[in-house]
């Protein structure tokens, strides 16, 4: 099995990262970054600190303290009131049972809120109604000035793991394996009075559910520890499709169930979704999946995509995806359309390139039968990014400034595109030259 | 590194390097001998065969009240050194060429003894009988118990080569001045104490006469005073002028730095105003040999515990007291630090002049360079503190507009000064044979330079002129007032002038006539002694002047001939005259690499006829304010390339002329054993650039890495990958293997900033990528063990940023290597022997590939498009083109330069005093595996 990674040389020719910074600060794990405004994000982990960075140049912005125990959730909250200036503030949970507010560009903590009975493992801000949500054992509603607006009675001791903006004020809450919506309404006789009032329990999942993610306004997902997706009417909340055991290589689950036994559950949990409009993608165990909303069925996969569990996926608009994973790698993969004659009579390749461990005679036919009127896709690796000594745990598109990448090694590393930066330094230079006056003629 | 100091006729070079390296010896028969005429004490360069001394030292004598001029010391400090050199003789000589104005002693008008302050002199005398020339500082020192409270010494540097001496006199100048400066500041010190304790015990005598006289005066009860009583108040009366006297005394010399502070050219050793105050700001010389540490402060507050003693009226005489030794004079503090000074400049000027002035070309170069020097220099070098260069002038450049412009920006402070000299300078040139229009021109020149030494001046005129028109046998080669010799006026360079070798006879000097006496004069020159470099200058003009020159002489060596007819005040246009063909002259010595090329165009005549290059390298004359950063105009560059920049000589540095140069040089013969360079000296020169084990590290490392090419096929591969900023790892189980390995590649590292090389050199845990960040070379250890597999296996992980040189198995694994300048850089096929011969040819050829990086990195459309509408390809396609056809370079060279190339900008751009964060930059490209 171990051969199925697909492995790509040291020449990547379509890899643009060729130059990296390392960013060093933190002591222990980092497990978020989080994206501020176009050119800071900030980083968070298990050592309770938070750090501003200049994505450009790598810099060290701030250092914030506060948390006295690692972070559990981090959310950026950009007010735009019309009366003030844009101010960028960051919402910070941690295991501490503290929520802190801090100011991005002093760096300095605005409000902590310590009135907490277990820990917020979930923070989502809701823009427009300029409030901002925690979820824990319970969910509270907060405006900007950290009062606390409403909440819900205790849910669960597990508490909150997923929050989800909804239409039409609503919220949706991953709890276990039950899907909570909520509504959100303002109260009949306060300006700022809210109140939340729990609309509808689904518990269509097998298992805990570990992934929620909205595609769009009429759309959002949710993926299970069991490896179930399903996709949801943002609207009226019924079940438009799911799918399950899509991981498994056999298409057909009553088929050969032992390989599904042979798997071990981790292998199948959907650590994390991510969708453009077309498709989601799904971070399926060591594979990646992506499931198409229209044709309601997966299209292209990659089952072992790394060597071990996939931590995060984003798609990024060139119809390139990147994955990290727990083995301490990225790898950026491109969704390809491949025209398959329809004659061909071996599709063995075709196999290879799904990633296929072995081609069976059901897999090939199940293939044959899908790729009969559509195009075929493919997953195909253009590079990887080996840095990390450790699990990385997530990772910040920053487009043509680069990428993020954070790591239970401690580090931050930027990627950077090589050229780009070697040219923005002869802008720097030449800019620095006419400073000094170097670029005059002495006489 | 710009020109390879090998070509120095070599003697012997102090080989540290391991015995495995060395050359297995020739037979007897067929060595070439060393030291031919070694066993006649005799230098095989030595022009003058007659020095009795086997290196150059330094001599510090004294002018004894009782016994007369008397050495004192030498450094080194040893009897080898002088060998039978007649220190005492020469002490005679030196001490008898004072030209200070020392004159203390109660002044017509004056009621009581005032001190002067006196400058130092700076002569320069030859004695050629005993085949020793020398620099001579004159300095006086303060001692209450002296014959007019001076003690008149000097430090003389002395050395068998003239021409150093004549070369290195601003140099020389300049070290002895410190020197003497701290002698001089732990003199006062010293004597204002001493005053102290006279005073206290004046003060204690008078109390005691006047209890006595008081006694007396109760005790006579007849009316009248003894003959005692008389004496008494005589002796009371004499004590208390005394008293009055040394209080005078001691306000002097508390008050000179105020005094002096008001000479705009004074730098004082350090402020040692009031004894009373602690040292405050005391290194505000920066050259100062060493600021006072505070630890020695209290030797100079006033000590307490003084007991004052009775004084007897009348004092020893002279003759039976012990005069004091230098070091009381001055103070144990201060006379240490005086002695580290000559050390200093005893190891500094050691060597063969040629040496000398080539390690100062280049580093002056090297100084200008200073967007590319961090990448393959020592950091040492980088570190250090810029050398004091007096001049200011250049010549070199031959730039007559430029001089002018920075003699009159940069000298800020001294604007006056400089323009005075330059003022004069260009009035004296159309008077040149106009001998009566002498007399006004010598005020003019004086009144705005030496209105603060007029008093000195008169004295020193007197001086020299009594000491010259006693028809002495020693004769001086040039004087120099010091404190005033920090500016010259470098518009001399620009005046046109008349050739005439007669015209350089110095007033004093010329009004001598031929003495049989071994001791010449050569030159004096106490005005004009604001233009020190005119000696230098003066002294290879008298290679051009051969054209016009009557006798056979011709002027190597400029003996004088006694000329009385010609009068004084030609010397400003003789000098004038030297140093316009020292421009010539300078651009030979600038061009280091085409050194050897002699150059018709100059209507010079460098080559005499059996091939022997004459011209010494000249002191380079670094144009400092003119061309900082010494940056090629960009505007230029814009439109086309500055035709200099493309030269191939320059650029692509054709490898024949490079190589045979420097086959020839890794002989122990030279071709350019110049006659003008003397070697006095058998020790090894020491490099500028400190300290010695520098100069061995580089040696061990030029050796290491002559082997590394020679016994490793695939060298150039793995050498490309240090000079594209792949990070070298070297893995191996042997520590030394390891560590030579890393220690020869080191020289093919490019530096990152101006700090340490990124080389470590034994590591043995695993590496992570911040690893490759920091360093580009790392030894490794290979270990088996269980963190050896970690290590192993952190090394396949991150192998796309690593070339893995496997030091047991003999291979290598990293990216493909097809371009041609490594090839240059590591032939191993070469004929280079010497360590330190290939290290320079490596620097040579790397300062190639830096002026390519330099030239891609500033040039503007190679980054940026020349319009808005410019599309990023034809950029960077104009870009390829310039790397490939331009530069020269051949697919992966290209690599290598733009990696020299970020470097620059990330070097110029970063912030000072912001480390910036280090990057690592790497290119996916698949790696091969060679082996042997």
């Amino acid at each position: 099995q171990k051969s199925s990674v697909q492995t790509i040389g040291e020449e990547q020719i379509q890899n643009p990262y060729t130059e990296l910074l390392v960013l060093k600060g933190h002591q222990d794990i980092v497990r978020f970054l989080v994206q501020i405004d176009d050119c800071r994000f900030a980083s968070a982990g298990d050592d309770g600190i938070i750090f501003l960075w200049n994505a450009q140049t790598g810099e060290k912005l701030y250092e914030l303290h506060g948390h006295t125990h690692k972070i559990t959730a981090i959310a950026p909250f950009s007010s735009s009131d019309v009366t003030e200036e844009k101010t960028d503030l960051i919402i910070t949970a941690s295991a501490d049972r503290t929520v802190i507010i801090w100011d991005c560009a002093s760096g300095r903590q605005v409000q902590k809120v310590s009135c907490f009975h277990s820990t917020v493992k979930c923070l989502t801000v809701l823009q427009r109604l300029n409030v901002w949500l925690s979820g824990g054992s319970d969910l509270c509603v907060w405006n900007r000035k950290l009062d606390l607006l409403c909440k819900t009675s205790h849910l669960t001791d597990a508490g909150i793991s997923a929050l989800v903006e909804l239409p039409k004020n609503c919220v949706a809450a991953a709890v276990g394996k039950e899907l909570i919506i909520f509504r959100l309404s303002a109260s009949n006789n306060g300006s700022e009075g809210w109140n939340i009032l729990e609309v509808k329990r689904l518990v269509d999942h097998q298992d805990n559910i570990s992934s929620l993610v909205s595609v769009n306004d009429l759309t959002f997902v949710t993926g299970s520890h069991i490896g179930e997706l399903i996709v949801w009417d943002a609207l009226d909340w019924t079940k438009q499709a799911s799918e399950c055991n899509f991981w498994d290589s056999s298409v057909h689950p009553d088929v050969q169930p032992e390989i599904k036994l042979s798997q071990s559950p981790h292998d199948t949990s959907v650590q994390h979704l991510t969708s453009d409009d077309e498709c989601v993608f799904a971070a399926v165990g060591k594979g990646i999946y992506v499931y198409n909303l229209q044709m309601k069925r997966v299209i292209a996969c990659q089952r072992t995509a790394h060597d071990s569990s996939v931590l995060h996926i984003e798609k990024l608009p060139n119809r390139q995806l990147i994955s990290c994973s727990e083995d301490g790698s990225v790898r950026i993969w491109e969704l390809r359309e491949k025209q398959q004659l329809p004659a061909e009579p071996v599709p063995t390749g075709f196999f290879n390139m799904w990633g296929f461990g072995r081609a069976n005679k059901q897999a090939s036919q199940a293939a044959k039968k899908m790729h009969e009127n559509t195009p075929v896709y493919f997953l195909e690796l253009v590079g990887d990014l080996i840095g990390h000594s450790s699990a990385v745990q997530m990772f910040l598109y920053f487009g043509e400034l680069g990428l993020a990448t954070c790591s239970a090694d401690h580090l931050i590393i930027l990627w950077k595109d090589g050229e780009r930066e070697s040219s923005l330094r002869s802008l720097t230079l030449f800019k620095k030259l006419a400073q000094n006056g170097d670029l005059q003629l002495r006489l | 590194m710009i020109s390879a100091p090998d070509v120095v006729a070599f003697t012997r070079e102090e080989e540290l390097e391991d015995d495995l390296y060395r050359e297995p010896p020739l037979p007897e028969e067929y060595s070439v001998p060393l030291f031919p005429f070694a066993g006649q004490g005799a230098n095989p360069w030595a022009k003058v065969a007659g020095s009795k001394f086997t290196r150059d030292f330094i001599l510090i004598s004294e002018f004894s009240e009782q016994v007369g001029p008397q050495p004192l010391l030498t450094i080194p400090d040893d009897a080898k050194v002088s060998g039978t050199f007649d220190l005492n003789y020469f002490s005679l000589r030196i001490m008898s060429v004072d030209y200070q104005a020392s004159f203390v002693g109660h002044p017509p008008g004056s009621a009581y003894p005032k001190l002067n302050f006196v400058e130092d002199s700076k002569v320069v005398l030859g004695d050629s009988k005993e085949g020793a020339f020398a620099y001579v500082h004159h300095l006086t020192l303060y001692d209450l118990e002296a014959r007019g409270f001076v003690r008149p010494f000097c430090m003389a540097y002395i050395s068998a080569d003239e021409h150093k001496i004549m070369q290195q006199f601003q140099e020389l100048s300049t070290e002895f001045s410190k020197a003497s400066e701290c002698l001089k500041t732990g003199n006062r010190k010293a004597f204002a104490n001493e005053l102290e304790k006279k005073l206290k015990d004046l003060d204690y005598t008078r109390t005691v006469l006047h209890n006595e006289t008081e006694q007396q005066k109760k005790a006579n009860d007849k009316g009248y005073y003894t003959t005692q009583a008389i004496e008494k108040a005589n002796e009371l009366a004499s004590v208390e002028k005394s008293i009055i006297e040394h209080q005078d005394l001691l306000r002097q010399i508390r008050s000179y730095p105020y005094r002096k502070l008001k000479d705009s050219e004074f730098h004082p050793y350090e402020p040692e105003c009031a004894l009373d105050r602690a040292d405050v700001g005391s290194d505000q010389d920066p050259a100062a040999s060493d600021p006072a540490e505070p630890g020695e402060t209290p030797l100079y507050t006033h000590v307490p515990s003084y007991t004052p003693k009775l004084i007897k009226a009348k004092s020893a005489k002279c003759f039976d007291k012990k005069l004091k030794t230098l070091e009381e004079l001055c103070d144990v503090y201060f006379f240490t630090q005086t002695l580290d000074q000559l050390h200093h400049i005893e190891r500094t000027f050691r060597g063969d002049v040629c040496y000398l002035l080539t390690e100062q070309i280049s580093r002056a170069l090297l100084k200008q360079q200073s967007v590319t020097n961090f990448l393959f220099e020592d950091v040492s070098f980088l570190d250090e503190k810029p050398p004091e260069k007096q001049y200011r002038g250049c010549q070199g450049l031959g730039q007559d507009a430029i001089d002018e412009k920075c003699s009159e920006e940069s000298l800020a402070p001294k604007v006056v000064i400089s323009l005075g000299s330059y003022k004069s300078s260009v009035e004296c040139v159309p008077i040149k044979m106009e001998q009566e229009m002498e007399d006004s021109e010598e005020p003019k020149m004086s009144e705005s330079v030496m209105s603060e030494h007029q008093e000195n001046l008169d004295y020193l005129d007197a001086d020299i002129k009594g000491s010259i028109s006693s028809g002495e046998s020693i004769e001086v080669l040039g004087t120099e007032k010091s404190g005033s010799g920090l500016t010259k006026s470098e518009s001399q360079a620009s005046l046109p002038v008349m050739p005439s070798p007669q015209a350089g006879r110095s007033k004093v000097g010329s009004r001598r006539t031929v003495s049989e006496d071994s001791i010449e004069v050569l030159s004096t020159c106490p005005s004009e002694s604001l233009i020190p470099e005119d000696f230098k200058a003066s002294y290879p003009s008298a290679i051009n002047e051969e054209p016009y020159a009557d006798d056979d002489e011709g002027g190597l060596r400029f003996t004088p001939r006694a000329n009385p007819g010609v009068d004084d005040g030609q010397d400003d246009a003789s000098k004038q005259e030297s140093l316009v063909q020292v421009d010539a002259a300078c651009c030979i010595g600038k061009e280091s690499p085409n050194f050897l090329e002699p150059l018709p165009e100059l209507g010079q005549k460098p080559c005499e006829e059996d091939g022997v290059v004459r011209i010494p390298p000249q002191p380079y004359r670094p144009a400092e304010q003119g061309l900082r950063g010494g940056f090629p105009s960009h505007d230029g560059l814009s439109g086309g390339l500055l035709p200099y920049e493309l030269d191939s000589r320059y650029l692509s540095g054709s490898r024949e002329v490079s190589k045979s140069s420097l086959d020839e040089c890794s002989d122990s013969t030279s071709y350019i054993s110049s006659a003008a360079s003397t070697c006095s000296d058998r020790t090894p020169s020491p490099a500028h650039l400190g300290s010695a084990a520098g100069e061995r590290h580089r040696k061990r490392a030029g050796q290491n890495a002559l082997r590394f090419i020679r016994q490793y096929p695939f060298a150039h591969p793995a050498i490309y990958s240090l000079l594209s900023g792949r990070t070298l790892v070297v893995l191996g189980e042997d520590e030394a293997m390891v560590k030579k390995l890393v220690t020869a590649l080191s020289i093919f590292v490019p530096n990152c900033g101006a700090y340490a090389k990124p080389v470590k050199h034994w590591v043995t845990s695993a590496l992570h990528l911040v690893d490759f960040q920091k360093w580009k070379l790392i030894g490794l250890q290979r270990a088996v063990s269980p963190a050896g597999v970690n290590v192993l296996h952190a090394l396949s992980r991150y192998s796309r940023y690593l070339s893995i040189l496997d030091a047991d198995s003999k291979t290598l694994r990293c990216p493909l290597y097809k371009g041609t300048v490594v090839a240059r850089l590591a032939d191993h096929r070469t004929q280079i022997k010497r360590g330190s011969t290939y290290y320079m040819h490596v620097q040579s050829i790397l300062t190639q590939l830096c002026s390519k990086a330099f030239l891609f990195t500033f040039c503007h459309h190679l980054h940026l498009p020349i319009s808005e509408r410019e599309p990023e390809e034809s950029v960077v396609s104009r870009r390829m083109n310039f790397l490939k056809l331009q530069l020269g370079l051949a697919n992966e060279d290209i690599k290598i330069v733009q990696y020299l190339a970020e470097l620059l900008k990330l070097h110029y751009i970063q912030e000072p005093g912001q480390g910036g964060n280090p990057l690592l930059r790497f290119d996916y490209v698949p790696s091969f595996l060679y082996k042997i």
